[in-house]
């Protein structure tokens, strides 16, 4: 059984990488090495980390998460979290990273909300 | 009236990246007979994972080391759970636990395990000894 699976759709600018599984320092390696490989492959303008089924994550996700974000920023684009569970949003607000990274719901309203 | 001790479990294993997930899961599994809420076993595990992670990353530098677990319940819903390392211990134990705050040089730590086993768990300990190790003291209550 794998811990993490990973799966990426591209379209209009937008790379969606949508992560299922657990998010800890083991699995946070090999899930950024694979975002930064696609994200330097398709060149996005937004990154969007979907992660409607995340099952667990600590702070290594987080790491994960900002890493990411400079990295878009220094590409001149932006990343945005779609989906947290109650259990991430609950770690990303204790980082308060709610505040600083846009994150939103696919079922309510899309990338632009 | 003193609380009773009613199950113990002592764990060792190395500290290596893949015991992460394991440690987490041994302890939940532990935690069972609380028959906890979804959101207490969600914290429990996120503790454990990060007391972990920083002996693998931080004590023993990825380079695998001891780490021992002894955990207890008490019949009034309490856990308490020990975690030692016997790695490179914290000089600055107050520095370590501000928010934010990382020696990790990759960029990809968020600074906030400290703070996010504090904000889990009812009591939270560190002791520490450069060169000898570091020990946590967490506690749990459950409803
Ligand atoms: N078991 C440990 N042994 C040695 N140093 C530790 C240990 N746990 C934490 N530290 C130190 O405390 C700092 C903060 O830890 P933490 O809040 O978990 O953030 P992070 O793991 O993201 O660096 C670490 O960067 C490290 O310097
Ligand atoms: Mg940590």
């Amino acid at each position: 059984m794998e811990a993490v699976n990973l799966t990426f759709d591209c379209r209009d600018g937008v790379l969606t990488a949508a992560i299922a599984g657990e998010i800890d320092h083991h699995t946070a390696r090999p899930l950024r090495d694979a975002i930064d490989g696609e994200v330097i492959r398709r060149r996005p303008k937004v990154l969007v980390l979907a992660l409607k089924d995340v099952s667990f994550m600590d702070s290594s996700g987080l790491g994960l998460m900002l890493g990411r974000f400079t990295r878009m920023q220094s590409l001149g684009g932006q990343m945005k979290i779609a989906d947290p569970t109650p259990e991430v949003m609950k770690i990303l607000r204790l980082a308060g990273f709610d505040k600083k990274i846009v994150w939103f719901s696919t079922e309510k309203g899309g990338v632009n909300a | 009236m003193k609380k009773k001790e009613v199950q113990a479990l002592r764990l060792e294993f190395d500290g290596i990246s893949e015991n992460e997930a394991f440690s987490r899961q041994v302890i939940s599994l532990f935690a069972a007979s609380l028959d906890p809420t979804l959101e207490e076993i969600s914290d429990l595990r996120v503790v454990i994972s990060e007391a972990v992670t920083n002996c693998v990353v931080h004590a023993y530098k990825n380079k695998g080391g001891k780490i021992k677990i002894h955990a207890r319940i008490f019949d009034d819903r309490t856990m308490k759970i020990k975690i030692q390392d016997f790695g490179c211990g914290i000089a600055d134990i107050e520095k370590c636990m501000e928010p934010l705050y990382t020696t990790d040089p990759s960029g990809e730590r968020g600074g906030m395990g400290f703070a996010i086993m504090q904000a889990m768990s009812r009591k939270f300990r560190v002791t520490s000894r450069p060169g000898i190790g570091t020990t946590l003291y967490i506690e749990f209550k459950f409803a």
